[in-house]
């Protein structure tokens, strides 16, 4: 079972986790999965198995050079298009964009800088919200007005705008980036817990609790958190499509990922023009995998919504 | 006697206060009353005469805007208003346990029936292990939930309103608690389910000598469960009596009043209902409380508030007419 109390777990007998393991792997959501342990896996492994460097052009053939500029050298090749269309070649399988970098490759390691930056970015400020939306709700007298205020305050900056302002106080660099999200979107966390949380502690089931005198403490983690669970699933997927989608704001304006280590988002932004041009590889590629990266965390957050909710569970 | 009672609330006197402390209602004013470990104690009333904030005093469990302002309550001699919050959290579960209204809330979704039960026990660190899940087995069975061992798996949302109901009664036990507080624990249920859990109810009590204190409105209930009954009306007591006694020979006018509005059986007379409303408990008129509603008012009743008036055989009434009124509806009963 997802979560069970530490004080009646001795129930379950081997053979029964047993049990309960095969199930949970027949039930795992595979696609979504695959889709992220394959992103993963290329994020840890970018320097092994990525076919080229991620800063420096791929180095072109005479043959290639002449083809393209009629010279025996040239330093690099602009513009390569995808191998399967015309000029294309498998040695750059998704072609080269405007200083002959190769697209895979960077993709490869732009995968490392954007999983990284949304899942642990979203991450923090999944934490820091919920943590603050319980403590408000639950609290509630000052903390509650301290808390609240704060967070009231605070969406209704402009969140590019204060992201701009934090960075470029921080200086740019991808921690600051993961930095600078949780600071941002803490708030609508907190917002959305703390609605929860009022409900949650008037049901008989918190008040029961206190009448048995269990501690604010274990209720706030025994029961509020597990209750609020299902909200703050369904905002996390969601805020994992944002966060890609600033760090790419961030980085084409200057003060996010600096501009030659490859990020999606960036890559996505810089090739606008090239787009216009018909170099339609050079956008669409990390488009493909921002849009796979957030489908996938929306499908892994709907099935551990399933699998938070008891009721839900075992049909 | 020379032990002291089990519970012995004294004066208690619980206000809530609105507007910044502008407007006061004493939802509960002066309350006293005792109850004897094993004994079953009831406290009926309209609603919103001060019932549950009468309870959550006991347990220290009030809303922000609700003070204990005067009183005492002591459990076993010891008063628990001058206790610490974390000494408080040690008497709650161990000593004072509950039964809330609606089953259906009184259970967290997330967690499964053995985990629910276990908790208390658990949480204030009286078992672990083994003996923990023996326990628990052993408290769902007391509460007839047929196959706990496999019930204690599953998820509340499995459960009937009944069985639920006896889940939350086999939680106030976990903590082998002195007394609970049973706060219309049977409002929700069936009335056959409401017979066999005020069955199990008293089974339970029989066993482990635990005390209640019954909060209902339904005087059936009452007469089947209580020792002793004490008659709520705007924040005081203005009845307490053995239940015989209450029965047969109600003094205050507002007792006479509910019993009365009981339906009954093979007449065709239309059902008699006490006139008017309960007071505003933050304007409370002069004099004594129910007079604008009661057939017997007088002048003294209008002006001046009657004090407890102790009657034989142990009870009280708050009422300057109870010593004459308690003979005809004697020969009431006697008639009738």
């Amino acid at each position: 079972m997802a979560i069970t109390f530490d004080s009646v777990r001795s129930v379950a007998t081997d053979a029964r986790r047993a049990r309960n393991f095969f199930r949970l792997l027949r039930q795992l959501p595979t696609v979504p999965l695959l889709i992220i342990s394959i992103l993963a896996f290329v994020a840890i492994f970018a320097d092994v198995i990525a076919p080229h460097s991620k800063l420096d052009p791929v180095t072109p053939t005479s043959a290639q050079c002449t083809a393209l500029y009629g010279a025996p050298s040239c330093p690099y090749l602009e513009g390569v298009p995808p191998f399967w269309s015309e000029g294309g070649n498998l040695n750059t399988p998704l072609g080269t964009d405007f200083l002959g970098r190769d697209v895979l490759s960077r993709l490869m390691h732009g995968a490392r800088i954007s999983l990284l930056v949304a899942l642990m970015g979203t991450l923090v400020a999944g934490t820091i919200g919920t943590l603050l939306g319980v403590l408000a709700g639950y609290m509630g007298r000052w903390w509650d007005q301290v808390i609240m205020r704060v967070t009231d305050a605070w969406l209704t900056l402009p969140s590019l705008v204060f992201a701009i302002l934090l960075l470029s106080v921080r200086g740019p660099g991808v921690w600051n980036v993961v930095l600078v999200l949780a600071l941002v979107f803490w708030s609508r966390y907190s917002r959305a817990v703390r609605g929860e949380v009022l409900a949650l502690r008037e049901r008989d089931f918190v008040k029961l609790a206190e009448i048995n005198g269990i501690s604010k403490t274990r209720i706030i983690f025994r029961h509020l958190i597990p209750n609020v669970m299902n909200t703050v699933m369904v905002l996390f997927s969601l805020q994992v499509g944002v966060a890609v989608i600033i760090e790419a704001s961030l980085s084409f304006l200057g003060v996010g990922v600096p501009p030659p280590e490859p990020s999606w988002g960036l890559m996505l932004a810089q090739e606008r023009d090239a787009m216009m041009e018909g170099k339609w590889w050079l956008a669409v590629f990390p488009g493909i995998c921002i849009s796979l990266l957030v489908l996938s965390a929306n499908m892994l957050g709907d099935w551990l919504r399933v699998r938070l909710d008891p009721q839900l569970r075992n049909r | 006697m020379s032990t002291p009672p089990l519970l012995r609330v004294e004066g208690l006197q619980t206000h809530y206060f609105g507007f910044g402390g502008s407007r006061v209602v004493k939802a509960v004013d002066g309350v006293s009353f005792t109850v004897e470990a094993g004994e079953t104690f009831g406290l009926v009333g309209e609603s919103g005469c001060g019932k549950t904030t009468t309870c959550h005093s006991i347990v220290r469990l009030l809303s922000s805007s609700a003070k204990i302002v005067g009183g005492s309550i002591e459990l076993n001699g010891q008063n628990l208003l001058d206790l610490s919050a974390k000494e408080m959290r040690e008497v709650r579960g161990r000593r004072i346990a509950s039964i809330l209204q609606d089953p259906m809330a009184s259970l967290d979704p997330l967690f499964s029936i053995g985990n629910q039960v276990a908790e208390p026990a658990y949480y204030h660190g009286l078992l672990r292990g083994r003996p923990l899940l023996q326990r628990v087995n052993e408290l769902l069975k007391a509460v007839r939930i047929p196959s706990p061992e496999k019930r204690l798996r599953e998820f509340p949302h499995q459960m009937s309103g009944g069985m639920r109901q006896r889940i939350v009664g086999a939680i106030a036990q976990a903590g082998n608690p002195l007394l609970i507080i049973a706060d219309e624990p049977t409002t929700n249920l069936d009335v056959t389910i409401q017979l066999q859990y005020l069955n199990l109810l008293k089974e339970l009590q029989a066993a482990t000598n635990v005390a209640l204190i019954f909060v209902t409105h339904n005087l059936g209930i009452v007469a089947k469960m209580c020792d002793t009954v004490a008659v709520m009306y705007a924040g005081k007591i203005v009845e307490k009596q053995s239940v015989r006694g209450l029965f047969y020979k109600p003094r205050h006018p507002y007792t006479k009043a509910l019993l009365d509005s009981i339906p009954k059986l093979g007449t065709k007379e239309p059902l008699y209902a006490v006139p008017g409303q309960p007071p505003d408990l933050s304007a409370l008129p002069p004099g004594c409380s129910f007079h604008p509603r009661c057939a017997q008012a007088t002048d003294r009743c209008r002006s001046e508030e009657p004090g407890d008036k102790l009657i034989d055989g142990g009870g009280m009434a708050r009422c300057w007419q109870a010593d004459t009124q308690s003979q005809t509806r004697a020969q009431e009963a006697v008639n009738g």
